[in-house]
């Protein structure tokens, strides 16, 4: 990002008109709806009907349509963000989970959990440019912000596999702990956060040198039996301040010290937390909540809850227009 | 030249590879689940493969010499033989809707193999089966001799108690370890339980403890209990009495029925049933359900709507407590049951499973430590790290008093899932799972 941009950036990031224009959308994975909230008003505005059991959701890289993983539809849904309607869908092979947006190409990046692959579509062209073999069950995907690298995570294999983008293989393959679910770079790209739901662990992979795991952070909240607490979600601020990690069935979301990988505090949100987001100026973090079926809203700096919002029935995924 | 560093296990070697000389997919033969099989189109530049290798290599001593990394070399292998009892014939389900099975168990068995090999080609380590299959009058020994001729460093026991207590007493098992993979008695996590004898399968404890939380939890906590003629059901029978103690309810009346299989398709299920059912259970006080112990399936199908007063049926048939059933797919659970009825053309049932569990635990071990050594393996299996994803919602692992493992337990209707025990408020100062099984304390194991 130039210094220009920046500035403009953090312009916008100031100016009231720009919070109210920032929408949050939510996947319902048992309504095959997606709830848009207004970022100002914390209020549903819009429930858009997309495929079936939509999960995981992604931009284009110019921002134009959103992207839904609709998983017994076995397509990727595309909603037109001025409209707000599915204007496309292109077939992504079977069982789509997570999917992921190529930073310089036209491609999404699917993870199809039934076939152990991570197909590779163009969303352009919408042809099917290859398939990545991976391990069993393939789930949580996190592409490095320069589209070098992709990792995807295999559910019972409890690997992470790093997938060299320019040849299009796997080409590390980490042990992970058990059930890793979900893949995210910080924002200079040097490290990979892998959540673990079974072994609630995140574990914190080398992405400049080593390509191993360097960290594993375990989570221990007091009060709630250990087999409840399970890594999922995982957001981190891009200033390098903040990680977050959502701890499904334990009600939970974890607060850590990117640089010295502490825990700082555990907030609680609603019940089975399974996906975070960062708002554009990364003062609030949404979360997905799928047994109550609602987003809690917490202010970053204030570490705390400040909101619930009623959503769909499951919510999955979360994601806020940049 | 590009460099991999791979860490060795714990406080391992650290090996410098040469990757330029490494293809891995060469390797990648291990069936259907093969992660490296080729798919047409993509790339064919070799550039790594990562750690295939590298695991046995080092351990073998040939990591540095690089050239031999080009050749087939035996990985670190593990050898898992599957000891079973071919299926009674005169047993066969109640219901003609149930499919009478001849390879329960070890297709779980041979479906994990699959799974541990899929990350296991990636670690250097290569999971082989073995399996013997026993006439009903087959002697354990020659069974065991079989497989340890095969190479069975590890066993995992399709058989019931007398067959595995008979496997446990053969000297030439050594320190091998078995797997109970199908015999629920008490006993054998009891006062007959051994050092080496590990149960993926839970016992009829475990499953009385989850119905009985369930039925507490829905307050109908005066249960009418009806018990086949069989040992196991009179074992099961006295389990459900002991947890109906245990949470708080009460057992107004038992009765055994006897012994009378019927050809299933000569009794359509109503010819006389319809009138001998509601005059058996007449006589019981009155009650919120309906037990039925019947391990067998001989006769527990017939109950549902046939009771006197109209009361749900619960216990081996109608309301089941179950390790798994068909029904489930949460928690990832429908990647499970994909697989397997893709490889075995059928439902996977509580014994498949179990068997699966068994594999899957050395799968975890082994890779976890990095080896396919007995005692580090073991170690590890019984240490407080060991976690197994099992599709059950929480992490399964092994009780260090019994070897048993602790697991969710479903609790099932014919055709959808009704509940998962624990039942929340059932605590525990270790955790919920220890409500359901022998306890620490109260264990008569003394290994």
């Amino acid at each position: 990002m130039s210094v220009v941009q920046g500035c403009v950036l953090v312009a916008l990031w100031l100016s009231p008109l720009a919070a109210q224009a920032e929408r949050v959308f939510v996947s319902n994975e048992k309504d095959n709806t997606v709830s848009v909230i207004d970022g100002a008003t914390l209020e549903v505005v819009e429930t858009i009907k997309v495929g079936r059991r939509p999960r995981a959701m992604a931009f284009s890289s110019d921002g134009s349509e959103l992207f839904v993983a609709v998983g017994d539809d076995e397509a990727i849904d595309m909603i037109d963000l001025e409209t707000l309607k599915v204007v496309r869908s292109q077939s992504s092979g079977e069982d789509p989970e997570v999917i992921r947006v190529d930073p310089h190409r036209p491609y999404v990046y699917v993870s199809n959990e039934d076939d152990n692959i991570v197909s590779v579509l163009d969303y352009e062209e919408r042809t099917r440019v290859t398939e990545i073999p991976v391990g069993i069950e393939p789930e949580g995907l996190g592409i490095s912000p320069d589209g070098k690298w992709l990792i995807a995570t295999s559910e019972t294999s409890n690997m992470a596999h790093i997938i060299d983008l320019n040849e299009m293989e796997a080409v590390y393959h980490r042990l992970m702990g058990a059930r890793p679910r979900h893949v995210e770079f910080n924002q200079e790209g040097n490290e990979a956060w892998v959540s673990a739901e079974i072994g609630a662990t995140v574990s914190i992979i080398d992405m400049q040198d080593t390509f191993d795991v360097k960290h594993t952070i375990r989570f221990d909240v007091p009060g709630v039996p250990r087999e409840t607490v399970q890594a999922v979600g995982v957001a981190l601020t891009s200033d390098g301040r903040y990680g977050f990690v959502a701890l499904g069935p334990s009600n939970r979301v974890a607060m850590i010290d990117q640089q010295t990988y502490e825990v700082l505090d555990y907030i609680l949100v609603g019940q089975r937390v399974w996906h975070l987001a960062l708002n554009a100026d990364e003062s609030r973090l949404y979360t997905t909540n799928g047994v109550s079926g609602d987003v809690t809203v917490i202010d970053v700096d204030g570490f705390e809850a400040i909101r619930s919002i009623p959503v769909g029935r499951f919510p999955w995924g979360v994601i806020v227009e940049p | 030249m590009i460099h991999d560093r791979i860490t060795h296990g714990r406080g391992g070697s650290v090996q410098m590879v040469d990757h330029e000389r490494q293809d891995g997919r060469a390797q990648n033969n291990t069936g259907p689940n093969s992660l490296g099989s080729n798919f047409q189109g993509m790339s064919t530049v070799k550039q790594t493969a990562g750690v295939l290798l590298l695991g046995a290599l080092a351990t073998l001593g040939l990591a540095s010499d690089a050239g031999a990394q080009q050749s087939d070399q035996p990985r670190d292998t593990i050898t898992v033989g599957y000891l079973g009892l071919e299926r009674d014939e005169e047993w066969e389900p109640l219901s003609v809707l149930d499919p009478v099975i001849d390879d329960e168990g070890v297709q779980g068995a041979r479906l994990a193999i699959d799974d541990n090999n899929a990350a296991g080609q990636f670690l250097g380590q290569e999971f082989v089966f073995v399996e013997v299959i026993m006439p009903r009058e087959g002697d354990v020994e020659e069974g065991l001799q079989e497989l340890l001729d095969q190479g069975a460093e590890w066993i995992v026991s399709g058989l019931p108690r007398e067959g595995l207590e008979a496997l446990m007493e053969i000297p030439a098992l050594e320190d091998r370890v078995v797997f109970n993979a199908a015999a629920p008695d008490n006993v054998l996590r009891g006062e007959a339980c051994h050092p080496n004898l590990f149960h993926t399968t839970p016992s009829r404890r475990m499953l009385a403890d989850a119905l009985a939380q369930f039925l507490g939890y829905k307050q109908w906590d005066r249960w009418a209990l009806v018990f086949g003629n069989t040992d196991e059901d009179r074992l099961l029978a006295e389990a459900l009495g002991e947890a109906a103690q245990r949470f708080g309810q009460e057992v107004v009346g038992e009765k055994m029925w006897p012994h009378d299989p019927m050809s299933r398709r000569a009794e359509g299920g109503f010819h006389a049933i319809q009138r001998e059912i509601p005059v058996f259970v007449q006589d019981f006080a009155d009650h919120d359900v309906l037990v039925i112990a019947d391990e067998n399936d001989y006769f527990g199908e017939y109950f549902p709507y046939q009771t006197w007063l109209p009361r749900p049926v619960a216990g081996t048939q109608g309301l089941k407590a179950t390790a798994w059933h068909r029904a489930h797919e949460s928690w990832g659970g429908v990647q499970l049951q994909r697989r397997f009825e893709e490889q075995a053309d059928r439902w996977m049932t509580p014994r498949d499973f179990a068997a699966w569990l068994a594999v899957r635990s050395l799968g975890e071990s082994s890779a976890r430590t990095d080896s396919v050594a007995r005692d580090e393996v073991l170690n590890y299996m019984l240490s407080d790290e060991f976690e197994l994803a099992g599709y059950l919602g929480l992490p399964v692992s092994f009780r260090t008093w019994n070897h048993q493992l602790r697991q969710p337990i479903l609790i099932t209707g014919p055709r959808m899932v009704a509940s998962v025990s624990p039942q929340e408020g059932y605590l525990h100062p270790r955790t919920p799972l220890d409500s359901l099984g022998a306890d620490e304390g109260e264990s008569q194991c003394r290994f």
